[in-house]
């Protein structure tokens, strides 16, 4: 027995030492080989892979092959790759990931690469670029899209409330009162018996159609339901931005803000958070249960493709200082610190971050590129597709936007504000009870 | 009846177990044989246990003192992730929660599951329904967590459409506070009510029938036979069912996972989703692995009182 159990166990030594071998190689200079890169929406895939075709022809030794990963195992699945080693070379970044990633030195600096190839930054949407310059200093991608916030409606339940199109581009808020963004709300509701939700006799718990559609319960950042509105008060979520160290979630403006947005719930007008449970927001919207819904450019897509609903998409409304406000997102390509093929992945970064590939990905009316002349081009494209995306782009335009809140374990931060504005926003706990979440949120940066 | 005259010509035949074997006269050499062919057989056991169990453990046990985000290295902190669990409330309302799910879940389930056994046992004995009893068990946690989730959807499931046409409000079983830990606890009941029925069953078919010819034959009425005969000679089977499907209920996770993720606000955090949560959202694998080390401190715990308590180690037919 003794002989065979040694012969396993120097079997299983070969083995092992073998694939030592194989994580041990040097890595390669050369620009050349196979690049791993990975994504998560699968509705921009045939770009990219459209992208990877052309960069493979033009550099014959290097070949890209993509994979696409749901939003939902993309983070562990990629953060399981850097520790076991099986990380792709290149992925689609996020800002709210990369702090950590970087900070773990997980990721590769580009600034040689940006300082080498004379790469112009100047080229993509104002501000897009310096998102991706960390704490210490190093920049850890290049910018490939952005997006920002608008109001999708369903024309037809518009139009049956008697108001014009032209009158939803132009609403006006206020924390107070909720000024007209608040009265069409209130108007577009219905209940079952066809009174409007600013009719007497309105019966608020027997609504047909809402007025505003709900996600959830928002956590900390309120992207798509209520930052457009905050920003307009001159709240920010933190001190400074990016690398803020303090948020501000116990400020009387943000919670004014969000007292008057639950409110909507109360009245009526906004689905109660534990029916949001399951169906998916923009799925009631196409099923006609909501008149309005917030969200973001990303899901253009989606809104526009239901069956029997006409979507129109309009600004956010104007704010007690008198413009609009959008958060400001961008994604970016970055390398995994762990590749043994950075000279090809830098080149293949550059390449997506290129007016080349970015134009491809314009062409498909899909996403907005980094790149100011290609998301003029992506808007031209959404345009053929019988879209207008003005409500998305006027931000840029105007300089409305701000930018997405870069901070250091966002994850924790995630996990105190999640069930804090959940007990808000179901009513069971009124706005200030945030600022008890606000100062365990800022005692992780202690 | 082919089964009765079956279990009489062989009474007791799979409870009983053989008179423990005596020590054998065989020789010290001849022993050791067998104890090289017994090693030869359990090895590959072996490697199993101790590469995916024993060494996990340890060095779970080991970063449960630590603090580690995964990417890096675990740096030692003593005994802080434990004193801060003391203080922890999300740790605290994940241990009711769990105990909740555990409480509605065990309960229901071990009762329907023995109505189900003795109905199996008395009434259905076409193999047809009880192997169908049995089907839920064998579709996957999470599809059947998914398929009672679009069912009991509070807009669009089925269930809240047909709550609907009765006239009444319709319920956010997976959304409201109230609702989301009972649920769960239900649809998990329903995929393993069939699967525990079984167990009992099984248990059930191992009372000999000579007990109850006697205790017919005394006049005993069935509920007094019920509880007099078969709960206490089902006692050891009805314990490891406990000790098994308890362990199990306290590891709830998927059902959670893929529906409601612990919330509304806290409501269904069970502690697996906390662990997951703190590990795999946080990146806080040190803390994660010092809950997992607490949970399964408990879960030992639970184990020996019930093998202790019940005594399912023994049978009052020996």
């Amino acid at each position: 027995m003794k002989k065979s159990i040694g012969a396993i166990a120097a079997a299983a030594a070969i083995a092992v030492s073998l694939s030592a071998c194989g994580g041990s190689a040097p890595a390669s200079t050369e620009a050349k080989g196979e690049i791993n890169y990975w994504l998560w929406d699968a509705n921009q895939l045939p770009a990219y892979q459209k992208c990877a075709d052309d960069f493979t022809k033009a550099n014959p030794d290097i070949k890209v092959k993509i994979t696409q990963r749901g939003w939902d195992d993309y983070w562990t699945t990629l953060t399981n790759g850097f520790v076991a080693g099986t990380a792709p070379d290149v992925f689609t970044d996020h800002l709210a990931k990369y702090p950590e990633f970087a900070s773990k030195k997980q990721l590769l600096s580009l600034d040689d690469a940006v300082k080498n190839d004379k790469l112009d930054l100047d080229i993509y949407n104002k501000g897009l670029a310096d998102l991706w310059v960390a704490e210490d200093g190093k920049r850890y991608g290049l910018p490939k899209d952005w997006d920002t916030v608008a109001m999708f409606y369903n024309k037809k339940l518009v139009k049956d409330a008697g108001y014009t199109e032209e009158q939803l581009k132009n609403l006006d808020w206020n924390p107070q009162d909720g000024g007209s963004y608040e009265k069409a709300i209130a108007h577009l509701t219905v209940d079952k018996k066809g009174k409007r939700g600013d009719e007497a006799g309105f019966d608020k718990n027997n609504v047909a159609v809402y007025g505003l559609g709900l996600e959830d319960g928002s956590a900390g950042m309120g992207q798509t339901q209520w930052s457009f509105l905050t920003a307009t008060t001159g709240w920010t979520h933190t001190d400074k931005n990016p690398w803020g160290k303090e948020f501000n979630y116990d400020d009387p403006k943000f919670q004014e803000t969000i007292a008057w947005w639950t409110g909507l719930v109360e009245k009526g007008y906004m689905p109660k958070l534990e029916t949001t449970v399951g169906t998916e927001i923009q799925d009631s919207f196409g099923a006609g249960k909501a008149a309005i819904n917030t969200s973001g450019s990303w899901m253009i897509g989606q809104y526009t493709s239901y069956k029997g609903v006409e979507t129109g998409i309009a600004p956010t409304p104007k704010g007690p200082n008198g413009k609009r406000a959008s958060m400001f997102n961008g994604l970016a390509d970055s390398i995994w610190a762990g590749t043994k093929n950075p000279a090809a992945s830098v080149k293949w970064v550059e390449y997506l971050a290129s007016a080349e590939c970015q134009d491809v990905v314009a062409s498909k009316g899909v996403v907005f590129p980094a790149i100011t002349t290609s998301s003029e081009k992506a808007a031209e494209a959404f345009k053929a597709k019988g879209t207008d995306v003005s409500a998305f782009t006027t931000h840029v335009k105007e300089g409305t936007t701000f930018m997405f809140p870069i901070a250091d374990k966002a994850a924790k931060v995630e996990g105190i504000m999640k069930p804090a504005m959940d007990a808000v926003v179901s009513g069971k706990k009124p706005a200030s009870s945030l600022s008890e979440a606000n100062e365990k949120v800022n005692a992780l940066f202690k | 009846m082919t089964t009765l005259t079956k279990q009489q010509q062989d009474p007791a035949a799979p409870v009983r177990r053989p008179k423990a074997a005596k020590p054998d006269r065989k020789s010290f050499i001849h022993r050791l044989g067998d104890l090289k062919v017994a090693l030869f057989f359990i090895f590959p056991a072996m490697i199993g246990f101790v590469v995916f169990y024993l060494i996990p453990t340890i060095r779970g046990v080991y970063l449960s003192f630590t603090e580690y985000s995964i990417l890096g290295e675990p740096t030692w902190i003593g005994i802080k992730n434990y004193t801060a669990m003391l203080g922890d409330e999300l740790f605290w309302n994940a241990m009711a929660v769990t105990v909740q799910y555990v409480g509605l879940n065990i309960g229901f389930q071990t009762v329907i599951a023995l109505g189900l056994a003795l109905l199996m046992h008395r009434v259905a004995k076409s193999t047809f329904i009880r192997g169908a009893l049995l089907l839920p068990f064998l579709v996957a946690n999470v599809i059947v967590a998914l398929l009672w989730f679009w069912m009991l959807d509070y807009q669009l499931g089925i269930v809240n459409e047909v709550i609907s046409w009765m006239g009444l409000p319709r319920i956010a079983f997976f959304g409201s506070e109230q609702w989301a830990i009972p649920t769960i606890a239900a649809v998990n009941v329903w995929r393993h009510m069939g699967y525990t029925a079984l167990l009992i069953f099984a248990g059930l078919q191992s009372i000999p029938n000579h007990v109850y010819e006697v205790a017919s034959l005394d006049g005993s009425s069935p509920t007094r036979t019920f509880w007099s005969i078969t709960m206490p000679l089902l006692r050891p089977v009805m314990v490891l069912v406990l000790v098994v499907t308890v362990i199990g209920s306290f590891q709830v996770f998927d059902t959670v996972a893929v529906t409601t993720a612990g919330g509304p606000i806290n409501a269904s955090r069970v502690i697996q989703m906390y662990i997951y949560q703190k590990a795999f959202g946080e990146s806080d694998f040190g803390y994660a692995s010092a809950l997992s080390v607490i949970l399964f401190v408990i879960l030992a715990l639970v184990a020996f009182v019930q093998m202790k308590f019940l005594k399912g180690n023994e049978s009052d037919l020996d």
